[in-house]
């Protein structure tokens, strides 16, 4: 008897010494901030003063800020990405699943702009952005504009500009998702439905959707809280820029706690995405599993 | 006859629209290329060159000469490989109770691990900062590779790999006296070898490619990583445009050679964390 509680102790002990720095980790980077970083919003630190509690002011001080609401907004016109996102990726990922010779090479092609550093992303999109550059240059040979357009530098088109860029690295990411999903789905099931008479459309319809529906929830969510936390491409392409109008939220928030090193501020900021985040992911899955479940 | 004219019709749309799509994706990369290749021929002017012209490597030199491209190559190097190295090792230490052995609590582990992925991470960089500068880490590729050595999908995708080695080994090994330590180095772990490769290669392009937050906590343009330093070379006035694509072709090839060798990796690592 005394045996067994000595080894399961040990045992205890040798787990848990196994698992002690990733613990440790996950602590200090993942929930210290988020804990501390709670507190801190309702405070008005600084790194070189005492410390004080101001309750809501660094809210309230938010939604009185035109930046940050018009962060806000932006924030949520880029929700218009997703299912430009969405339905792309479907569709690429069913014509990449065709087994043609070199697809393969196709499949990395599009695969290239995830791996591709955002710094290096902002760059070349900032060239081909240009008033004189290429995208212009080929959008005026097919007549779809009359004179060049400054993407980057009209505040109406430059977020725009942005939400394409977003959505060009997102679509190769999407499409491996789908693809995996389409591989599980059984072959057997497309060949049964060809020997009932199936047409292409309905096999996509009745057999493909259905089975890709879990992975069309699951990328879509992934897909609506990237698209409510940009703001990488915005550092990269724009920095909030013409006159404020590519500001997002998240944007807002890194611009006011380490480039004006008003951290409350942008901690209270970066809380108020965080939340709406978390309200739509939980709305997401309620509303969505029990129908996935039928 | 008509029907092989119908699949050679559509044999060439599909071809079409894979190649039309492709060049959509890697257009902006070749346009980098020709500018920075090239020393003569249009820039910003209609129309613009799609093709090189009067190719050297001049431009080249010239980003060596401007910034220090080869301090940030070593830098990045550097971030890349400590963030593989103990990511590998503390995240495979910690799947490793969690799938093979009973201990109590396994399950609130198994929670807190699962609850950083819906943890706001907005917030990381912020406070991370704080916390570096406290404990003194700030300008410290410690301080670059730490917040990013453990993440919640790596643990899961290594404690997946050991659930499937067979339990037999295990036992065998126990009864011939191995303690724990013994069964986790020197069989269970080289048994997983496939999984740390992809574990490690998502990793490796990920620290290699991230540039935020090493721009926040190191200071030094100087000690940047390239992500972060390219970037700082467009800020600097003078560089030219092709001096800068120039950078940018520096920047971007080593991940993308990589990722042509590896691309297997990149198309099933994702299988394990869609389950």
């Amino acid at each position: 008897m005394k045996a067994t509680t000595y080894t399961a102790k040990k045992r205890n002990l040798l787990a848990y010494a196994f698992l002690a720095p990733a613990l440790l980790l996950l602590l200090m980077f993942s929930f210290w901030p988020v804990m501390y970083g709670s507190y801190l919003s309702f405070t008005d630190f600084s790194l070189i003063r005492e410390v004080h509690w101001v309750g809501l002011a660094n809210y309230r001080a938010l939604f009185a800020n035109d930046m940050f609401m018009t962060g806000l907004k932006n924030s949520l016109l880029f929700l218009l990405v997703v299912p430009f996102t969405q339905l792309g990726a479907i569709s690429l990922a069913v014509l990449v699943n065709n087994q043609l010779p070199g697809i393969r090479w196709f499949r990395a092609a599009y695969y290239v702009p995830v791996v591709t550093t955002v710094s290096v992303v902002g760059i070349m999109w900032g060239f081909m952005f240009h008033e004189q550059g290429t995208l212009n240059y080929v959008l005026l040979q097919l007549h779809l504009i009359t004179a060049p357009l400054g993407w980057l530098s009209d505040d109406v088109l430059a977020l725009f500009a942005v939400m394409f860029v977003s959505f060009w690295r997102g679509l190769g990411w999407y499409m491996v998702m789908y693809l995996a999903a389409l591989q599980s789905i059984p072959g057997e099931m497309q060949e049964a439905a060809i020997l009932d008479g199936a047409n292409r459309w309905q096999r996509f319809w009745r057999i493909t959707v259905p089975m890709l529906k879990p992975t069309i929830l699951i990328c879509s969510i992934m897909s609506v809280l990237a698209a409510l936390k940009a703001y990488q491409e915005v550092d990269v392409l724009t920095q909030g820029g013409p006159m404020n109008s590519t500001f997002t939220a998240l944007y807002y928030a890194y611009d006011q706690g380490l480039k004006h090193l008003k951290l409350p501020r942008g901690l209270a900021a970066s809380f108020v995405v965080s939340l709406c985040c978390m309200a739509i992911a939980f709305v997401c899955l309620r509303k969505l599993k029990p129908e996935h479940r039928e | 006859m008509s029907a092989q004219i119908n699949t050679l019709l559509k044999k060439t749309g599909q071809y079409s629209l894979l190649c039309l799509i492709a060049i959509v994706c890697i257009f902006p990369f070749w346009w980098t290329l020709v500018v920075a290749m090239s020393t003569e021929g249009n820039l910003f002017e209609f129309p613009p060159t799609f093709w090189p012209h009067g190719v050297s490597l001049a431009n080249f030199s010239e980003a060596f000469r401007v910034i220090p491209i080869l301090a940030f190559f070593k830098n990045s190097l550097l971030i890349t490989l400590a963030t593989v190295a103990g990511k590998l090792l503390v995240c495979s230490l910690a799947a490793y109770p969690l799938s093979r052995m009973q201990f109590s609590g396994s399950k609130l582990v198994m929670g807190v691990i699962l609850a950083t992925m819906i943890l706001p991470s907005e917030v990381n960089f912020l406070v991370n900062f704080i916390t570096m500068t406290k404990i003194g880490l700030v300008n410290t590729y410690t301080a670059v590779v730490l917040p990013n050595v453990v993440t919640a999908v790596s643990v899961l995708l290594l404690k997946q790999a050991f659930d499937e080695v067979p339990q037999d080994l295990l036992d065998a090994a126990r009864v011939d006296g191995a303690n724990e330590w013994t069964i986790f180095y020197r069989i269970v772990l080289p048994l997983i070898t496939p999984w740390l490769a992809t574990v490690g290669i998502l990793t490796a392009v990920e620290a290699w490619n991230e540039y935020i937050w090493p721009s926040i906590v190191i200071s030094k343009p100087e000690d940047f990583p390239l992500s972060a330093g390219v970037l700082y070379l467009r800020g600097t006035y003078g560089s030219s445009t092709r001096v800068i694509a120039a950078g940018t072709i520096l920047t971007v090839a080593p991940i993308l050679i990589a990722f042509l060798f590896t691309q297997r990796f990149f198309m099933r690592g994702m299988d394990g964390a869609v389950k």
